[in-house]
């Protein structure tokens, strides 16, 4: 009975040693020089192989870095410090990764928004505006049960008490699921860095759009006329943003009578150039409006009236000679 | 000339009528995992059959001269599992070595071999069926055939199907198990080609 034991271990132990010499023995033939930046990559990766990148783990995707398939700022949730970390390794710039996310164009809550009745139904956005177009009169509204949500594989969109989604731009990876899930269509993927928003849809006429909402666009065109950079377009009753060209200045969400542009920034109060001015005159090209003028090599200035304060002088000037004040400041 | 006989009706018994993917049912996962692009599923293929032939002389040797010698058959399925697990292991080195391309292809399921059922089941049946090591080796490498041959043309409709109209519904998975289904039943038509 006892050799069964003693012939049992023995035997598995001399099959298992002999392919284990076996396979030492093919891995020392079969040893394939790697890129050694490889290695060093995926040690600065998360690590967590969630494949946001686009690539089936990190292994993979420090690979395509390396042979330059993947951007080095493909890593979503390494953000910009794995970004450059691995500009570090291969000597390439991490540049800055522009991030996208979701965004809702509908400001029409339960409060703002008229309704035609109470939908009693399945309680999804689907269901509902296959029903009739959902509770709201406005057939370019958020139907407000919440299929972006529910659809959002990282949480980033909340239902708000007022009925809208809420869309945390942390969470929010720029997957494009609650694009594809809205039946209205009203969320668009954009610049996290774009700071104004015209939040509606409606290409309805604006008589109706007054009756029918509180914020909705009623196409009267006022911001297509301000936007110094023509950012703004009217289509078919409705204003679109173009957000390549806007400049963030801010002044279509101060004049638009409806409040349905949103301005999610501090609004500068004024501009001034200051004595650090070197007269390159980078300025004066920079400024949307003219309202800057001096002669090269001369300290500029501002002409106040003109003066839309946007900001891009200040950006476009190199020597810090351009002071912005905020309305703290004043 | 007997023997041989025998070993060649073996051979096509295992490909066509006891086909592993399509009688059997065993290996459905790669089956449909790797079945998108013939190239890629025909190197599949490949590498199984090359795994299949090797497991088969492998555990013939080891059922033979170890396990049954010594009388041990309950370890049939660890010692077997390890010798498979090696073997996959020697492939995967293998091909990477050769063919950085085709390993990429393969991605996942050039591991998963190891776990394959059609492997294991054809070492288990090697002694139930009380195969000498020739016609082990034969029904082995008939296996990985039958297993490249089912792959292959499940990949061949499968690329034709990318221009097909097919309903919402049926879109992706549960059509490719229907064609999985139909193809079973075609090949059933193959039981009565040879008698043994």
């Amino acid at each position: 009975m006892d050799s069964v034991y003693i012939y049992s271990i023995l035997s598995m132990g001399g099959i298992s040693a002999l392919l284990a010499a076996g396979l030492g023995f093919a891995s020392k033939k079969f040893v394939i020089d790697q890129d050694p930046r490889i290695d060093k990559v995926e040690d600065v990766l998360p690590g967590a192989n969630c494949g946001a990148c686009g690539y089936a783990g990190c292994a993979s995707f420090a690979e395509a870095v390396v042979e330059g398939d993947a951007p080095v700022n493909g890593c979503p949730v390494g953000g910009d410090k794995v970004a450059s970390n691995i500009g570090d390794i291969l000597g390439k710039d991490a540049g800055s990764s522009t991030k996208i996310v979701a965004e809702l164009l509908c400001g029409g809550g339960k409060k703002e928004a008229r309704r035609r009745g109470e939908y009693k139904g399945i309680e999804t956005c689907q269901a509902a505006d296959a029903i009739n177009g959902g509770e709201k009169i406005c057939s370019f509204s958020c139907l407000g049960f919440g299929d972006c949500e529910a659809v959002c594989p990282f949480d980033a969109i909340v239902m708000g008490e007022n009925g809208l989604p809420e869309i945390d731009p942390e969470k929010c990876t720029a997957c494009g699921k609650c694009v594809e899930a809205c039946p209205h269509n009203i969320l668009l993927l954009a610049p996290n860095s774009a700071k104004t928003h015209i939040r509606c849809s409606s290409h309805d006429s604006g008589k109706l759009v007054r009756k029918i909402c509180e914020v909705g666009c009623i196409g009267c065109g006022i911001c297509a006329r301000v936007c110094p950079v023509d950012a703004i377009e009217m289509q078919d009753n409705l204003a679109v943003i173009d957000y390549d060209k806007c400049v963030n200045c801010g002044l279509c969400a101060e004049k638009c009578p409806t409040g349905t542009i949103k301005f999610q920034a501090e609004r500068i109060q004024q501009v001034e150039i200051n004595d650090k001015c070197v007269g390159c005159t980078l300025c004066a090209k920079a400024c949307p409006v003219d309202a800057i003028s001096g002669e090269v090599k001369e300290r500029h200035v501002i002409d106040q009236d003109k003066c839309i304060q946007c900001g891009l002088c200040f950006e476009a000037c190199n020597v810090d000679a351009v002071d912005l004040f905020y309305e703290k400041d004043l | 000339m007997e023997q041989f006989t025998q070993v060649i009706l073996l051979f096509i018994s295992t490909v066509l009528i006891n086909n592993f993917i399509l009688v059997r049912f065993l290996g459905i996962c790669p089956f449909l995992g790797v079945s998108k692009h013939v190239e890629t599923a025909f190197s599949m293929g490949l590498a199984t059959t090359f795994v299949m032939t090797l497991t088969a002389a492998a555990t013939w040797l080891i059922n033979t001269f170890i396990l049954e010698a010594l009388n041990l058959p309950f370890l049939q399925y660890v010692s077997f599992i390890i010798v498979i697990a090696s073997l996959v292991q020697f492939v995967e080195m293998f091909i990477k070595k050769t063919s950085p391309v085709l390993y990429k292809a393969l991605g996942i399921f050039l591991p998963l071999i190891t776990t394959n059922c059609a492997i294991l089941g054809l070492a288990l049946l090697i002694p139930l069926n009380g195969y000498s090591f020739i016609a082990s080796v034969v029904f082995g490498f008939g296996a990985g055939v039958g297993f490249t041959l089912a792959i292959v043309l499940m990949a061949g409709l499968r690329e034709g199907l990318e221009f097909g109209d097919v309903p919402g519904t049926l879109r992706g998975v549960p059509i490719t198990l229907i064609i999985a289904g139909i193809m079973a039943m075609a090949f059933m038509g193959f039981s009565g080609l040879i008698s043994m």
